[in-house]
């Protein structure tokens, strides 16, 4: 798809210093729109969740929805913004069809939240801050289908379908600082801030920030310079980019594509790009300057917004526990060590963990669970783990199981098996395939006396003194008991029967 | 001086659907340079001291409650659109544009 001439990327990061910035659109998951009292919800049938608000009408008043303000509030307090005193929402004009009133409504230079910084923790445990400039609160536009053209996309479209319902979805857009000194890193850098905020956004509890829904969308601004003290370079800004391992590759094309350019004494067009999801490419789309002239005015429909001290506070006294803060708790509660904690973060099994121990497991066990067999079987059916088909209370569960006595480690796998294939719960399981650990010494004696008829020979040498010999015997009754004997009650079954 | 011309009027009409005849133009090109002077008028007088005023009225926070209402229905939704296919709006091809 592409034939741009590209630098190898680990020689590029070696001769040019990457600077990138970001711009996180986030769809609130308010019930109602922004300006109108249209519902908002995924996969509703096209044009139905539409006011003439939504449809940009002429003569239709818009009200500020206070919910969604609220929600912008608690996102700057989350990423230590200033929330604004007084701020004014503004119209950006610009002609699409996805915007009926041929303005946005957003808001310009009076954001409400700005001057912040988060936290970001890379893979290897390494923590860098990203600088936050803004975070405004703004209208989505409808969504339009290109039909004809030869693959759908704009170019060579016949004609478009618009859709409204989109349309009016409150938005906040984060706005970061460009980020300096992330050097290689950049695009792990880059990636790690996007999933930080996505998982902020779900604990604040203001959107549901699926990525493959739209819900959550980055811009991401790459430029080169020669090295960390030269003044900054002209920037691409790859849109929509729509998933974690998309934000690292766009980063890494960009920077391979801009070194290409300046190595052969050219200029890096300020423009914007599009993302190519198939092949982690972009390519141009348009010219962009920072003079770009939206017209941009105060929008006279709506008054301004000014949070009371008080109010904010109020937001600020009910923020959950942030991400970063509850795994610093969780990590101190657990004593897991540190790699094991990432692994446990990286493997999306927080959650689950903290879910299972408080199905009264410990730690370790809901770890070892989640890690060990359930990574495997989720591995092996290509899911996420919390789309596993067994709940955090089921583990636990059969971990009380084991603790029990009624079954053992290995048994608990089959029982695991059962529990996904949707026969019930961990005991119900067990029950219904009849796995319980074998604890009557009737049946194990008769597994016992056959098994030592059947080898004389180890019972003349454990008669002898050497009880070396004596794992055979428990492996043989184990295996006729198909291993649902207790092994241990096994040996001093065996010792006692031989008189040893 | 004219500050609106005949070409930006037709621009602009031609990006908003609206179809004008050249006298049409020609005349609110003219109406609407008047209002751009009288505005750069008020600029004239406006001295850095005073803000700016976006608002007439001393009003802050109007809200409103995250309530529902009905969607329009689908018919009063397309009942003006020229065109519409799957209850959606048919708009010309767009080209040059992300």
């Amino acid at each position: 798809m592409s034939n741009e001439k590209l630098v190898d990327y680990d020689d590029a990061v070696k001769r040019y210093d990457p600077v990138i910035g970001i711009e996180v659109h986030v769809e609130l998951g308010t019930r109602t729109k922004m300006f109108d009292g249209a519902e908002q919800g995924f996969g509703a049938p096209a044009n139905t969740q539409v006011t003439p608000i939504s449809l940009g009408l002429p003569g239709t008043l818009p009200v500020t929805n206070g919910k969604a303000v609220e929600y912008a509030i608690r996102i700057g307090l989350a990423l230590n913004c200033q929330i604004a005193e007084v701020c004014r929402f503004a119209r950006k004009h610009y002609f699409y069809p996805d915007i009926p009133k041929n303005f946005q409504t957003s808001q310009s230079d009076e954001p409400i939240a700005f001057d912040g910084h988060l936290d970001v923790e890379l893979e290897d445990g390494t923590m860098f801050r990203v600088e936050i400039e803004r975070a405004h609160m703004e209208e989505d536009a409808g969504k339009n289908t290109h039909v004809g053209g030869a693959d759908g996309r704009i170019h060579g479209a016949d004609y478009s379908l618009v859709d409204y319902n989109r349309s009016g979805i409150p938005l906040v857009e984060i706005v970061t600082k460009p980020i300096l000194g992330a050097g290689e890193r950049a695009p792990e850098v880059a990636r790690a801030y996007v999933q930080t905020l996505r998982d902020i956004f779900r604990a604040l509890e203001v959107s549901e920030a699926r990525m493959e829904r739209g819900n959550v969308r980055a811009d991401i601004n790459v430029s080169l310079r020669p090295t960390p003290d030269s003044p900054l370079g002209t920037r691409s800004e790859t849109k929509n980019v729509n998933s974690f391992r998309s934000i690292e590759k766009a980063v890494r094309y960009e920077v391979s594509r801009h070194a290409a350019i300046l190595d052969a004494g050219n200029k890096v067009p300020q423009e914007t790009r599009h993302f190519h999801e198939e092949d982690g490419t972009t390519s141009s789309g348009r010219p962009k300057s920072d003079a770009d002239d939206y017209r941009y005015f105060p929008e006279p429909d709506l008054v301004p917004v000014a949070p009371s001290r008080q109010w904010v506070e109020d937001i600020r006294a009910a923020l959950p526990e942030l991400p970063a803060a509850r795994r610093r708790r969780l990590h101190d509660a657990w004593g897991f060590a540190d790699a094991e904690m990432r692994d446990v973060v990286n493997a999306g099994a927080l959650d689950l963990i903290d879910a299972t121990v408080a199905a009264e497991t410990t730690p370790a066990a809901a770890r070892k669970w989640w890690m060990g067999e359930l990574s495997r079987v989720a591995k092996q059916a290509d899911v996420a783990l919390d789309e596993l088909a067994i709940t955090p209370a089921q583990v636990g569960e059969l971990q009380s199981l084991i603790d029990a006595k009624r079954i053992n480690d290995k048994i608990a796998r089959q029982v695991i098996d059962g529990v996904l294939a949707g026969e019930g719960d961990p005991a119900a399981v067990v029950e219904a395939r009849g796995l319980e650990i074998v604890s009557d010494d009737g049946p194990l004696l008769a597994a016992i006396d056959e098994t030592l008829a059947a080898q004389p020979d180890i019972v003349e040498k454990v008669r002898g003194g050497n009880l070396g010999p004596i794992g055979a015997i428990i492996g043989a009754v184990m295996k006729a008991t198909k291993g649902q004997a207790d092994a241990g009650r096994v040996r001093e079954l065996i010792i006692e029967r031989i008189g040893a | 001086m004219s500050t609106i011309s005949c070409d930006e009027v037709a621009r602009v009409a031609a990006l908003a659907r609206i179809d004008l005849t050249d006298e049409e133009v020609a005349k609110f090109a003219g109406e609407l340079d008047v209002i751009v002077e009288s505005v750069a008028r008020v600029s004239k007088v406006a001295t850095l001291d005073v803000p700016a005023t976006s608002h007439p009225l001393p009003l802050t926070n109007v809200f409103r409650d995250d309530v529902p209402e009905p969607s329009l229905p689908i018919d009063d939704v397309l009942a003006a659109a020229p065109e519409s296919q799957d209850g959606k709006f048919v708009v010309a091809q767009i080209l040059g544009e992300e």
